[in-house]
């Protein structure tokens, strides 16, 4: 409701931010009358790049969706920031690229509206006056200079992918959530996108990244959380990739006989091939 | 011609009525471009049917209270019960958002019939609500234009001063809340925007038409543009020049300004959408969207 109250006692963005960036305890997310998160704790630090990986259906999606506050939460606490999920969250500091959604409304709108729109926060309902050199600027930085004119119905999937995650990093955030970013990207733009993480995480931005394989994610992320069924059945050191997957031309669309026997996701040594 | 067209200037009548018109055609399509963003069409004639039971419900109070003339309160009826409708519509629409539809039904055909059997309570007949329903420049006041102004400048300032934050609503409602921004004051801001353009287009066009005076100049205006803001734009001067058009024909032939109106705006689009591809190819001849991407695939010469 109050939305608009947000004084943030650590400061404001740019400010180094001490301890935990994300304290979750036994969260718990009911959708449609089913539970679809039991009992998660997490703790992101920052700096941190952690890995959110698990099948379809883990609870994966709906656990960044609870964070933001796009699907109520059932039981247990988050606390963004400092602040538990509310208005008190300074969250202009926050980018949030939702899983691809059709950019196209009924409408039309260029690919500088929709970044532009990501300039807005608390206690800013109108743009700054620079928000057309800092919307191109994000623009140029996830690899798309000079589409700030075109529709974005215009686009490849692969460049509104990355137009949303323009509109996550025009409000230079200290915590980025990204949900499935890489989903339908093609190789040479998520190249480009681990380039473009890679930076932000140099200069000291925290990721929370929901993943079905890492692809070129991998050498970057510091923590792997596993979701099974909505609850977590791994927290720690990056899986190491199967045999094959740690090259990043690896196809994945042949079948693995481990996964299918062992279920969609396979922890140790074993790939965490997720999707077939 | 240029005499007849100073004569009907010099009509009072045709002068309320052409502020009227003018008011009408820049500030629906303002409001529209946000409905159909939402692809909530339709939103505007659930409105305009609630804003009939206003209509008799002033009405009705008028006539208790023994006011002349009786419908006095119909305009301030109007606007109370079109902002109820459209605030419960948007609280359906948040709650669970397969049931909007319904809602939005519900309130067609409840709209209708409770202004029917309330101005029928009242000791009136359902003719009586006929201006409303199509519209009637000859009941324009001086009072009226003075409301119409007041409402119309209202959502004008905030449905173009806050045009950021309410595009980044319509668009992506999770992100916007992911933001921070006040999404359910900015959702229940438009809801209560529309309301109020519907009341004021209601002289004019008619509760029934109203929501096409909000809806098609944007339908045309998307036709031409890639951007948000220009089909905004676009639509604010086509619906004042199809609306300021379409009322000074009814001053030569004897025709409803709504019917009028709402046929022109029509017919633009008709035109438009012919036009368009071609104007378009001309423009640029079709090519590869994307020259610059790399392919992905690698083709083996034999």
């Amino acid at each position: 409701m109050a939305d608009t109250s947000a004084a943030s006692p650590l400061g404001d963005a740019g400010d180094p931010v001490a301890g935990d960036v994300l304290r979750v305890r036994d969260l718990a997310v009911d959708l449609g009358g089913a539970r679809i998160l039991h009992d998660v704790s997490l703790d992101v630090r920052s700096g941190e790049v952690v890995a959110v990986l698990g099948t379809n259906g883990s609870g994966k999606s709906t656990l960044m969706r609870a964070l933001v506050r796009a699907v109520p939460v059932a039981a247990g606490q988050a606390e963004i920031l400092g602040h538990p999920l509310g208005g008190r969250v300074p969250w202009h500091r926050i980018g949030y690229v939702p899983q691809r959604v059709s950019l196209a409304g009924g409408v039309p709108a260029t690919a500088r509206e929709i970044v532009a729109s990501g300039l807005l926060g608390p206690r800013r309902l109108r743009r700054p006056r620079d928000w057309r050199d800092r919307v191109d600027q994000a623009l140029a930085d996830v690899g798309l200079p000079g589409v700030g004119d075109h529709a974005v119905t215009e686009l490849s999937g692969g460049q509104q992918q990355r137009v949303l995650i323009a509109r996550a990093l025009v409000r230079r955030p200290d915590l980025v959530l990204l949900d499935e970013p890489l989903a339908g990207v093609d190789l040479p733009s998520q190249v480009a996108f681990a380039d473009t993480l890679r930076a932000l995480v140099a200069s000291g931005v925290t990721l929370v990244v929901v993943l079905h394989e890492l692809g070129p994610l991998a050498d970057m992320i510091t923590r792997t959380v596993v979701l099974r069924h909505g609850r977590v059945v791994h927290d720690g050191p990056p899986l190491a990739p199967a045999h094959g997957h740690d090259d990043p031309a690896h196809e994945h669309l042949h079948a693995h006989e481990d996964a299918v026997e062992r279920g969609p996701v396979s922890l140790g040594p074993e790939p965490f091939c997720a999707e077939i | 011609m240029w005499n007849e067209i100073v004569d009907m200037l010099s009509t009072p009548l045709m002068q309320r009525g052409l502020l009227a018109a003018l008011m009408v055609g820049a500030v629906a399509p303002v409001m529209g471009t946000y409905l159909v963003q939402r692809k909530l069409s339709l939103l505007g004639d659930g409105i305009g049917h609630v804003a009939l039971t206003g209509v008799a419900l002033g009405w009705l109070v008028g006539s208790v209270m023994g006011l002349v003339p009786q419908d006095a309160l119909a305009i301030p009826g109007a606007v109370i019960a079109a902002v109820i409708g459209a605030v419960t519509i948007e609280v359906v629409r948040e709650r669970g958002r397969t049931s909007g539809d319904v809602a939005l039904a519900l309130l067609f055909y409840g709209g209708i019939a409770g202004g029917v059997l309330i101005i029928e309570l009242a000791g009136g007949q359902s003719s009586n609500l006929m201006a409303y329903l199509f519209g009637s420049i000859s009941v324009v006041t001086t009072a009226d234009l003075v409301v119409t102004a007041a409402l119309a400048a209202v959502v004008l300032a905030l449905g173009l001063g806050l045009r950021t934050a309410l595009f980044a609503v319509s668009q992506d409602e999770e992100f916007a809340r992911a933001s921070g921004l006040p999404v359910r004051v900015l959702n229940i801001a438009i809801a209560v925007m529309a309301a109020l353009t519907v009341t004021v287009a209601m002289r004019v066009v008619g509760l029934l038409l109203v929501s096409a005076l909000m809806i098609v100049p944007v339908a045309i205006a998307q036709l031409t543009t890639s951007s948000f803001v220009r089909t905004m734009r676009v639509a604010m001067v086509l619906g004042i020049v199809i609306c300021v058009v379409g009322l000074s024909a009814t001053y030569w032939f004897a025709a409803s300004p709504g019917a009028v109106i709402v046929v022109l705006a029509i017919a633009v689009y008709a035109l438009v959408s012919l036009a368009a591809p071609v104007v378009r190819r001309r423009r640029s001849p079709a090519r590869d969207p994307h020259p610059d991407l790399p392919s992905d695939v690698v083709l083996e010469e034999r």
